[in-house]
């Protein structure tokens, strides 16, 4: 049994509102597939359909290659972890994790070693006859981890996991589920997430969502160093997005000529030009900008430079610097031409 | 704490003195020193004696308690099994049925017991349901006034009930059914320990609609202590309402002492 999931086509509407509007996605076997949008972008609700919580009024969800979009959630085989751990407050730790495996009627003699494992996985072991209350956030999302996994899901949906942890334990939890994904690589992982660097870190690949519709799909180097909307720019990592004309030999910013990467863009067209601000270098080089520092910002090991250039903010992280360089003060920044990438977004719009 | 200062907390205890023990307190006292009594001419009862107990814990009266003990008992369980029923299915409707419903079942409380006994008097007088004559009405009455109660009770909690633990539970592959039993029903044991004991109260007490409809080999306690004091036998009434006070207060206390690990939470 493949363990992918597909949505084809897939429309939510609440009322009048369109919550998701035609989504079409695939998460390969064994892949991790991050949701990543803002707050109303529609990434938990295409989670939901999934796990069967939210009908789509059109298309299709599949889970391998089963249309499940009829099937009530407890007959998808689906592993589902919460923001809030949602773990049962009247049951021990591991009843919570046996619950999957008695709901679905496993055989007795199976269960224990089971949920042991599930614990062990998660490093919950010794936690087990605890009652949730007396865990910790932390512990209990791993235990809530672990019930989610007892179960052998095909396909585990998780929802902001990590998003009611402290930033230390999230980090330290983002290790602990890329640990858990190489450890059960057969199982399909959807992974709803506000934050781009649990995104990048975890995901093998990104789905970019916002108002309703996915945006942009690739790698997370691919959507990092290459993005293809002003969206995807400035939601996943920083940003600077300058607008350009396009010239037969490059763009033009503000009167000045900058080399670019390669595009098809046709020349005389508006475009976007997106810049990453620690690839923005300080002093003279190649495509040289030259402006007035209109903020400085100490960030221990960097300096953050906001740059007025031709009215335009451009935002540079350099190594820190021995001497804050004084508000006004003039100063020249260049970028190298593979640094610089166009947006598609502007070029088609002209 | 609301009151900070010493002599403003003690102005509080002082106000709650004031306006609880003569409203709350002092009435119930009096029952109580009446129950001991033989005379009550003066300020005070006189002719200390334990006589009246002695009456109330046998023959009719005994029998009136235990007439009480079994409505409440029978008119809580179905009433609870009832309104919890109802809320259940209240909760999975629409706006509209659920707002049916809520009216439906406010019925019994918006409606004078007296109105309700008379209802139910007439409605089971006659063939083919005819429960007049039979314990039967008693109890039946009983649970269309408690299960109002339930029903509220229940709807409340499952209202505050967080979706996500059904949810959490259907997503590891629980039946609808098995999550009633195993996740919602657990969680929802404090309040529907409440509505019992909430139940259990009415029903010991409740005296306007079984007046109108109680037989005579089946006379709850209530019925009983009106007829005393009717008769003239304020102290023996007394004693019995003490029996009453207790065997209520008793039962509550027991459910009450129920703690269910969801408490904790």
């Amino acid at each position: 049994m493949t363990s992918g999931i597909r949505f084809d086509g897939v429309t939510v509407t609440y009322g009048n509102t369109t919550v998701l509007d035609s989504l079409d996605l695939t998460v390969e076997p064994g892949e991790v597939m991050a949701l990543l949008g803002p707050s109303g972008s529609g990434k938990t609700t295409a989670l939901r359909t999934v796990a069967g919580f939210v009908r789509p009024a059109s298309g299709r969800v599949l889970i391998g290659d089963r249309d499940v979009t009829a099937l009530p959630p407890y007959r998808r085989g689906i592993g589902m972890v919460v923001q809030q751990y949602a773990l049962f407050p009247h049951l021990r730790v591991d009843a919570n994790v046996a619950f999957g495996l008695k709901a679905q009627k496993a055989p007795k003699a199976e269960i224990p070693g089971r949920v042991t494992e599930a614990l062990e996985m998660t490093g919950m072991a010794a936690y087990a006859r605890r009652y949730p209350r007396e865990l910790s956030g932390g512990q209990q999302q791993r235990v809530a981890i672990a019930r989610a996994l007892a179960i052998r899901p095909r396909v585990l949906l998780l929802d902001e996991p990590l998003s009611a942890l402290d930033a230390q334990l999230r980090s330290g939890m983002l290790a602990e589920l890329a640990r858990l994904h190489r450890e059960l690589p057969d199982v399909s992982i959807l992974y709803v997430t506000h934050d781009q660097v649990e995104a990048l870190t975890l995901a093998d690949r990104i789905a970019v969502m916002d108002k309703a519709r996915l945006q942009d799909c690739g790698t997370p180097q691919d959507l990092y160093r290459r993005p293809r909307t002003e969206f995807t720019a400035s939601f996943v990592g920083n940003a600077n997005l300058l607008p350009v004309t396009v010239t037969t030999d490059g763009v033009a910013f503000e009167g000045t000529r900058l080399e670019v990467a390669a595009s098809e863009a046709a020349p005389g067209a508006g475009a976007t030009l997106c810049v990453r601000p620690h690839l923005v270098g300080l002093g003279p080089g190649p495509n040289a900008l030259s402006g007035r520092i209109s903020e400085v910002q100490w960030r221990g090991s960097t300096h953050r430079l906001y740059v007025d250039v031709g009215g335009h903010r451009v935002k540079a992280d350099v190594r820190e610097l021995r001497e804050t360089p004084a508000l006004g003060a003039e100063v020249t920044l260049h970028f190298a031409p593979e640094d610089g990438v166009l947006l598609g977004a502007g070029v088609t719009d002209g | 704490m609301l009151v900070h200062s010493r002599t403003g907390r003690w102005t509080a205890w002082a106000g709650f003195a004031v306006l609880f023990v003569p409203l709350f307190a002092l009435p119930l006292l009096v029952i109580v020193a009446a129950s001991f009594s033989t005379h009550w001419s003066g300020a005070f009862p006189s002719g200390p004696t334990t006589a009246h107990y002695t009456a109330a814990v046998r023959g009719e009266s005994l029998q009136a308690l235990t007439t009480s003990l079994v409505t409440a008992v029978t008119a809580s369980v179905v009433a609870l099994t009832v309104g919890t029923w109802a809320a259940l299915a209240a909760a999975a409707l629409r706006k509209r049925g659920r707002r049916v419903l809520d009216a439906l079942f406010m019925l019994p409380v918006a409606v004078p017991s007296v109105v309700v006994g008379l209802a139910v008097l007439v409605a089971f007088s006659q063939p083919p349901v005819l429960l007049n004559g039979t314990r039967w009405i008693v109890i039946l009455a009983h649970t269309v006034l408690v299960t109002a109660f339930a029903y509220q009770s229940v709807s409340a909690a499952l209202l505050r009930l967080d979706p996500m633990y059904e949810q959490a539970a259907a997503s590891l592959g629980a039946r609808p059914a098995y999550v009633l039993l195993r996740v919602k029903l657990p969680l929802l044991l404090p309040s529907l320990n409440a509505a019992a004991g909430l139940c259990f109260a009415l029903s010991m007490g409740e005296l306007s609609a079984t007046m109108m409809l109680y037989p005579p080999d089946w006379t709850p306690l209530p019925v009983l202590i009106f007829t005393a004091t009717d008769r003239g036998s304020l102290f023996t009434g007394s004693a019995l309402a003490v029996v009453l006070m207790t065997a209520t207060l008793l039962a509550l206390l027991a459910v009450s002492r129920i703690r269910t690990k969801a408490s904790y939470r």
